[in-house]
């Protein structure tokens, strides 16, 4: 099932927690002595991104807690000092999982203006090679989607989002790219995103947004905040 | 005041770190030193936070603009105060027109360099830590160039240098040996717990994690210490669902060669995490010089929160003997 059949068959009502997927346990793992990561179970589906806002939400408020650090599908919980009880701590992130409902959003909508393909955009062939698609059906699609940021991290500003068709996932490059331009319009994998500083990047490049996505005179300093709706317009296209 | 006669690139100003703007993807960056760094400031009377230069490149000279006091700490650079050698942990009061001159360390990485009341540049979310790739914080968002002059904070409201003289002290890196039996000289032993997908990796690839001398590539930085030894493949390549980094994570990308996350790092990543390097650890690590050898030592989570207190009776006992010398 996609991720879009997923959403539009789950009610969005933050009540309602009985239409939840079978429960497959999270995963909980440490990473270093003051820091835990929860992973969401299952598929890369917008539910279970809400059901992590809802955690990150609960955590940010427990003592000791440093920050609550969201990631796609995931959490990561930094601690002031080593939990003292680290199994109780574990349990208690387990607790929030199972016990809290998706948390119910309304973002803004955030329409990015994209010139695809060209320098710019130097991995579109490749995405087409990888995909059997032709690059004017590659940007059809990936203009033609609807995504939702999922959390902000990596670099200042740089939204990870859900949403991308999986005709167009795409590997990231075992090598990376030594210098992409800011603003460059990505895939990675099954994400899709637009680079926020100049420098190595694995992703894929299709094309180039000017839209800033960070500005250190602005409160939040950030264009995109968790829960966002994203929209791609074609600008240009060169082939 | 001071003003920089002489650097290379790459020195920048740093305080313990920019913490809780994660989730605007913002790294934490701070100093790689974090002991060497607070010992700086304790030496001075200043808030363990006070922004200090770390230096990784040299030589690296200033003038003093003023009489200021001053401490060095970490690697030992063989510091001159003019003509006059100043012992590595050391805090001394230079006069104005006085210069200080960092040498390449014999062993080590990175200095700090302490002034009496912390280096004044803006606080950007949080701290006055550089972030060299997002071009903000420290001195404008760069590394510091000839002709800078930084300013301190309250220079002259601050508590006068000693009267009695200047005042050093033991260096962490004798009163906290590195306890390794195994490990020979060259070789730093760093302890580490094991992360997320340690289980994915084969018993083969797990012993050659533990049995490897790892060398740290030229291509290290602040950012990330790139090792080079016999690949950690993985049976089927895995590619996670990106999630948020600490310093001292160790990642392993489908190269096989693994990477220490540091300082400067992003913020979040998706490669498969082998590893992490425990706090206690974290500022042997950050001296570590390019080219050099560690291996890694599993420890239990027990250990590794109790691995703290010596580094923390190590700080007490330096700002015990501080207030007594002040007191004097």
């Amino acid at each position: 099932m996609t991720p879009a059949v997923m959403d539009a068959i789950r009610p969005s009502r933050a009540t309602v927690t009985a239409e939840r997927p079978a429960l497959s346990a999270p995963k909980v793992s440490s990473i270093g002595t003051r820091a835990l990561l929860l992973e969401a179970p299952g598929a890369f589906e917008l539910g279970q991104q809400k059901r992590i806002w809802s955690v990150a939400d609960e955590v940010a408020s427990w003592a000791d807690v440093e920050e609550a650090v969201l990631g796609v599908t995931n959490l990561l919980v930094v601690f002031t000092k080593p939990p003292r009880d680290l199994e109780a701590t574990r349990a208690a992130l387990m607790d929030a999982w199972h016990r809290l409902p998706e948390k119910a959003v309304s973002g803004r909508v955030i329409e990015i203006p994209v010139i695809y393909g060209g320098e710019l955009g130097s991995d579109l062939p490749a995405v087409s090679a990888y995909s059997g698609l032709p690059p004017e059906e590659i940007i059809a699609i990936h203009s033609g989607g609807d995504y939702t940021v999922c959390a902000i991290g990596s670099s200042p500003g740089f939204g990870y989002l859900h949403g991308l068709d999986q005709r167009i996932f795409m590997p990231r490059k075992t090598v990376p790219s030594l210098r992409m331009l800011k603003g460059t319009v990505t895939i990675g994998g099954m994400q899709a995103g637009i680079s926020v500083s100049t420098g190595p990047n694995g992703w894929n490049a299709i094309g180039w947004a000017a839209t800033p996505m960070f500005d250190l005179a602005k409160t939040p300093p950030t264009l995109l905040a968790p829960g966002d709706q994203i929209r791609f317009l074609v600008e240009r296209v060169e082939l | 005041m001071i003003e920089v006669l002489s650097t290379l690139p790459l020195n920048t100003v740093q305080d313990l770190g920019r913490f809780g703007s994660r989730h605007y993807g913002v790294s934490t960056c701070g100093v790689m030193d974090p002991v060497a760094f607070v010992v700086g400031n304790v030496l001075l009377g200043n808030p363990d936070n006070a922004a200090a230069i770390e230096v990784q490149t040299f030589p690296f000279v200033v003038r003093f603009l003023a009489d200021t006091s001053f401490a060095v700490t970490g690697a030992d650079t063989a510091a001159t105060l003019d003509e006059r050698e100043v012992p590595p942990w050391w805090s001394s009061t230079a006069q104005r027109g006085q210069t200080l001159t960092l040498r390449p360390p014999a062993s080590g990485a990175r200095a700090y360099l302490a002034l009496s009341g912390g280096i004044d540049v803006p606080v950007i979310l949080g701290s006055r830590s550089t972030h060299l790739r997002s071009e903000f914080g420290g001195y404008s968002g760069r590394s510091l160039e000839q002709g800078d002059v930084l300013r301190t904070l309250d220079g002259e409201a601050h508590p006068a240098p000693w009267k009695s003289g200047d005042l050093g002290v033991v260096p962490p890196a004798f009163a906290l040996p590195s306890r390794s039996a195994k490990a020979s000289d060259n070789v730093l032993p760093v302890r580490v717990l094991r992360a997320g997908e340690y289980d994915l990796f084969s018993a083969m690839v797990q012993a050659r994690f533990w049995a490897t001398d790892w060398r740290i590539m030229h291509q290290s930085d602040r950012g990330g210490y790139r090792l080079s030894g016999q690949p950690l493949k993985l049976a089927a390549p895995v590619e996670l669902r990106s999630y948020g980094l600490v310093s001292g994570i160790v990642q392993v990308p489908p190269s096989g060669e693994p990477i220490i996350q540091m300082s400067d790092a992003n913020t979040a990543g998706g490669y498969p995490k082998i590893a992490t390097v425990i706090e206690a650890d974290l500022w042997r690590l950050g001296q570590a010089r390019l080219g050099s050898y560690i291996r890694f030592e599993d420890v239990t989570y027990e250990h590794a929160v109790d691995a703290m207190a010596p580094v923390t009776a190590y700080l007490a006992q330096v700002r015990r003997t501080t207030d007594l010398f002040r007191s004097l």
